[in-house]
């Protein structure tokens, strides 16, 4: 069993307009030491997802259904007040916009130390020091003094590493990145996806990795799974997703990226139209109405299930067989999928 | 953090020099009558306004006399006199100070006390029975006018006409000799002038704790593991009531340009709103002058205060 196990996690919105859902019916698991990356454009229910492990998505509005399996135990059947012992102690999270995601108000110790005395009967001196423990662990220097920093006096990538700092207070076991480096300038990513995959050996941590760049996953994850609408539409290991893409959409993704090392000036190709609402998702296959390559079969709903033989960790939600998928799989004439490693960056 | 204090003290300041040099041109310049006719009383007669005139150096070419009422507002805090009872304004108005100051004190803290906490509770409560009550009753109370409002409360509970006499009615205030005596006396006064304004203030409080509480740093708070009651009142109420604290500071001020000057009328408070009623009532222009920049000196000051209170709340305003 693993230390974190997504089962079937539906979170469903009631609006006006009818339910949203976002999230559809997903499966991931992740374990100390590894990272899942989770890629999928705006809107397509990485961070919902997300979210609902924490609970944070809980509302009278809701309708979360599924299983949250955190050391054998069901995070969603818990009661706030239970769930509160979990998150930031055992379940870390930092967010895309370290700037907004700080409170304005208070010094980055007192967020810090606040994190600490929470979940730990420990003296103000005692967080204190700690805090600026964790400070020097994140590479901020002169971490004593920084305490007493208020969050706009920090530089972009200081805010991110401020947000790591308190988000490994409490030793937790997995840290949820929700697209952490987005906010940030080229360099300060690279920074900043260093830092949190040093983080993530040194302590053992489980983490998931959640972002819309597939240069990022490719920089720290070792699981891919590619979302799609609300719902997991190819999942594999780093290499599979990025030498032997099976779904139409994470070709598009591919397809997609700037290569500054191709000779050749091409127009970047893109894919067409837009992501389907998710009031009233399309019968069938969701990246249906945007897929070049759709046929009859498309209209059913294809699961998430291994197609290609001998690789049973490698699924993913399309009808073609792996051999139409070998041949249609250009995009702008260029063949994806089959270059070294390193390449997409 | 000092140079941001420096600085606000010496635009209120300014301020105030333009604010007298604003009241000069409106009472000196521009009088509806000749001063020195309000002022010669029931018999006139050309030799005795003369005579007034230079006593009032009317006659004076204008920058001798806009220096002369700098020089007095400034350096000697003076005003000058009451046309009507002679007594030196500065004397009248701080006479009628501590009635205003206790009904505005008062009506400033039962309006806090009661918009803050309803306002917070509808943001959390947001859309619930509750909140749709509290909402409602606040529309209702920020459309009824004060006088109404005040006469309502006389007639309902006033002591002496009241259907239900609990509370003291008009008048009581001047009979009141203790201090506990005198608030009580500000009961209704205190409720009626504070009911609108903590009405505005519930609404806003709400609005601003909504907004607040849909920040990433709430999310952040509740991924941290903090009580929901923390995420609220240490995160949520800290960041939301701190526009809310801009608000106090002018509507402090304005209260003595409308409402208290009304609810003074209503409730017979000796305080300055009755004062400039009164006073203009009777063409007294130095009174009227006194109270105007009286009360400018007031909101000034208090918008000085809270500019500094607010760089206290808000630490990215200390660099700005």
């Amino acid at each position: 069993m693993s230390l974190l196990e997504i089962r079937d996690l539906r979170v469903h919105f009631r609006t006006e307009g009818g339910v949203l859902k976002a999230v559809d019916g997903i499966d991931f698991e992740v374990d100390s030491g590894g990272t899942l990356g989770i890629v999928g454009e705006s809107g397509c229910g990485k961070s919902v997802a997300n979210m609902t492990i924490l609970g944070l998505t809980r509302a009278p509005n809701v309708n979360i259904s599924g299983r949250v399996l955190f050391e054998g135990r069901d995070l969603l059947t818990l009661r706030d007040e239970e769930l509160r012992s979990v998150r930031g102690r055992e379940i870390a999270m930092i967010f895309q916009d370290p700037l907004t995601s700080l409170h304005p108000f208070y010094r980055i110790g007192k967020q810090i130390t606040e994190a600490i005395t929470t979940h730990h009967d420990v003296s103000k001196e005692a967080a204190k020091d700690r805090a600026a423990e964790l400070l020097a662990q994140v590479g901020i220097p002169d971490p004593a003094e920084r305490l007493r920093a208020y969050p706009h006096e920090f530089s972009g990538g200081m805010r991110q590493r401020a947000m790591i700092a308190m988000a490994l207070a409490n030793d937790p076991k997995v840290l949820i990145a929700d697209e952490p480096t987005t906010a940030l300038d080229v360099t300060i990513q690279a920074q900043i996806l260093k830092l949190l995959q040093r983080l993530s050996q040194e302590l053992g941590l489980a983490v998931i990795m959640i972002t819309h760049d597939l240069g990022v996953i490719s920089e720290v994850a070792d699981r891919v799974d590619v979302m799609y609408a609300g719902r997991i539409v190819e999942s594999g290991d780093l290499d599979q997703i990025f030498y032997d893409p099976q779904h139409p959409y994470t070709w598009g993704l591919i397809g997609s990226i700037a290569r500054p090392d191709r000779g050749r000036v091409h127009r970047l190709s893109q894919i067409n139209g837009q992501p389907p609402s998710l009031l009233a998702p399309p019968k069938g296959c969701h990246f249906r109405p945007r897929c070049p390559h759709e046929f009859e079969k498309c209209a059913e709903d294809p699961p998430l299930e291994p197609r290609l033989p001998g690789q049973p960790d490698h699924c993913d939600r399309c009808w073609l067989s792996p051999d139409e998928k070998r041949v249609k799989r250009q995009v702008s004439g260029d063949r994806i999928g089959l270059e070294e490693k390193g390449a997409i960056a | 953090m000092t140079r941001y204090i420096v600085r606000r003290v010496l635009w209120g300041a300014a301020l105030l020099v333009i604010v007298s040099a604003v009241v000069f041109v409106i009472f000196y310049l521009l009088p509806t009558a000749d001063p020195a006719k309000l002022r010669v009383g029931r018999n006139p007669n050309p030799a005795l306004i003369a005579q007034i005139r230079e006593q009032l150096h009317l006659n004076d070419p204008v920058y001798v006399q806009f220096w002369e009422y700098m020089k007095g507002v400034f350096f000697h805090f003076d005003f000058g006199q009451s046309y009507v009872s002679q007594a030196p304004v500065r004397e009248i108005i701080v006479d009628r100070l501590p009635a205003t100051a206790l009904l505005v004190s008062g009506a400033v803290v039962i309006w806090l006390a009661m918009g803050l906490p309803v306002g917070i509770v509808s943001a959390i409560k947001r859309r619930s029975l509750m909140d749709r009550t509290m909402m409602v009753t606040s529309l209702a109370l920020i459309s009824a006018p004060v006088f109404w409002l005040g006469l309502v409360a006389l007639y309902l509970f006033a002591e002496d006409v009241g259907v239900i006499q609990i509370f003291p009615g008009q008048g009581s205030y001047i009979g009141a000799e203790s201090f506990a005596a005198k608030c009580w006396s500000m009961f209704l006064p205190w409720v009626v002038l504070a009911a609108a304004t903590a009405a505005i203030y519930a609404r806003y409080m709400r609005s601003s704790m909504i907004e607040t509480m849909a920040e990433d740093y709430i999310r952040t708070a509740r991924a941290k593991g903090l009580r929901e009651r923390d995420v609220v009142v240490r995160h949520g109420v800290r960041s939301a009531i701190t526009p809310i604290v801009t608000l106090l500071g002018l509507d402090i001020g304005l209260l003595l340009a409308g409402n208290a000057i009304l609810t003074e009328s209503v409730f017979n408070i000796p305080g300055i709103g009755h004062q400039i009623v009164l006073s203009i009532r009777r063409s007294d222009l130095p009174m009227i002058q006194g109270i105007v920049l009286f009360g400018a000196f007031f909101i000034i000051i208090f918008n000085l205060i809270v500019d500094i209170i607010y760089a206290y709340l808000d630490p990215r305003v200390r660099y700005q």
